[in-house]
């Protein structure tokens, strides 16, 4: 998998919110992208990971 | 000061923003037309200050994939604030890429009001025209607010309010140049044609251009660089928000015509003469 443009050998299966939660994220102002398509927060729980995704977490940055 | 200067301190002071004169986009009304970008700031610190001095209600964030170090402190600085997230799609070169970047902060900051820009290179940052107008529909299509970054150009203009965009944002010069209004022209165009706020946005570089802008007819100004990258940013931030709001003044108080010869504004009659001097014919009165 690839989260964040890094090679990431998480467990298949794994769901998006173990992933967000694994890597100590708050939920608030942060958002996921799978495969190019927003997950919604509520379907974190049951959306699983699995080789060859490509992931995207991202949130608010300073920005013009 | 003596008592001679009393009149003119008793004078009314224009009114803000505000009151008799609401700053509302889509319906919601805005306490400052002074709209902060944070980028090129150099702390949280220093933002919070030229946040606070500059009275904004709403304040631009980029979307970015989180970093080793977390989110940051910058969304908990706005909400404390009370400051109002305006999302961009900066860094976007695609009406595809602006469209997901757009839906991810709708997600992550739960709100739908977006600033589009969809760039052609990284050497002007100038809009791509083409793809702009078709992320604003895309978006607006999505249910998004959408406030849209564009080129000085009438026409582009027209076609992103009839897009169903919410504001236009006109650039006065290419981001983070301070160079300040190019085409002063093109801007009272479009705030004249548009019937949705047009708030100019990239260029301004110091108070003056910011009062410029609403001298002609922006409803508001959208200033980044100009404060983060000044060398004291709270204190531009402050000299801004004067700047519009004197802008803003002048422009509901109505100009005068400008001309090509002196008007005299005061009586011509009445003037002491000495004799033999011909009366008539050095003018009017000063």
């Amino acid at each position: 998998m690839l989260v964040n443009g890094e090679q990431w050998d998480g467990p298949a299966g794994v769901t998006i919110a173990e992933l967000v939660a694994g890597r100590g994220l708050p939920v608030r102002g942060v958002a996921v992208a799978r495969n190019g398509e927003v997950v919604p927060r509520s379907r974190w729980e049951v959306v699983t990971l699995h080789p060859g995704d490509t992931v995207d977490i991202v949130t608010a940055v300073a920005g013009g | 000061m003596s008592a001679t200067a009393a009149p003119e301190d008793s004078r009314p002071v224009p009114e803000p923003a505000g009151d008799d004169d609401p700053f509302v986009i889509a319906g919601e009304e805005l306490a400052s037309r002074l709209i902060l970008g944070t980028g090129g700031m150099r702390s949280l610190d220093e933002l919070r200050g030229a946040l606070v001095a500059s009275g904004t209600a709403m304040a631009t964030v980029a979307v970015r994939r989180v970093g080793p170090g977390g989110p940051g402190g910058l969304l908990a600085l706005l909400d404390e604030l009370g400051i109002r997230v305006l999302p961009n799609t900066a860094g976007c070169g695609t009406a595809a890429e602006a469209l997901l970047t757009a839906r991810l902060a709708r997600e992550a900051f739960g709100t739908s009001w977006v600033k589009v820009e969809v760039i052609a290179d990284d050497d002007t940052l100038l809009p791509d025209a083409i793809e702009l107008v078709d992320a604003a529909a895309d978006l607006v299509d999505d249910g998004f607010t959408v406030l849209a970054y564009t080129n000085d150009d009438p026409v582009l203009a027209t076609r992103l309010e009839q897009a169903g965009c919410a504001a236009v944002m006109p650039l006065g010069a290419p981001i983070g140049t301070g160079l300040g209004i190019r085409n002063p022209h093109n801007i009272e165009l479009i705030a004249s044609r548009l019937t949705v706020p047009v708030i100019l946005d990239a260029g301004i570089g110091t108070a003056s251009d910011a009062c410029l802008a609403m001298e002609l007819g922006c409803a508001g100004v959208l200033a980044a660089s100009a404060v983060t990258r000044a060398q004291h940013p709270s204190l531009m931030a402050r000299a801004l928000a004067d700047g519009v709001a004197a802008g803003r003044a002048a422009a509901r108080a109505g100009r005068i015509p400008r001309r090509h010869l002196a008007e005299a504004s005061s009586p011509a009659a009445g003037r002491v003469t000495l004799s033999g001097s011909p009366a008539g014919t050095a003018g009017s009165g000063r």
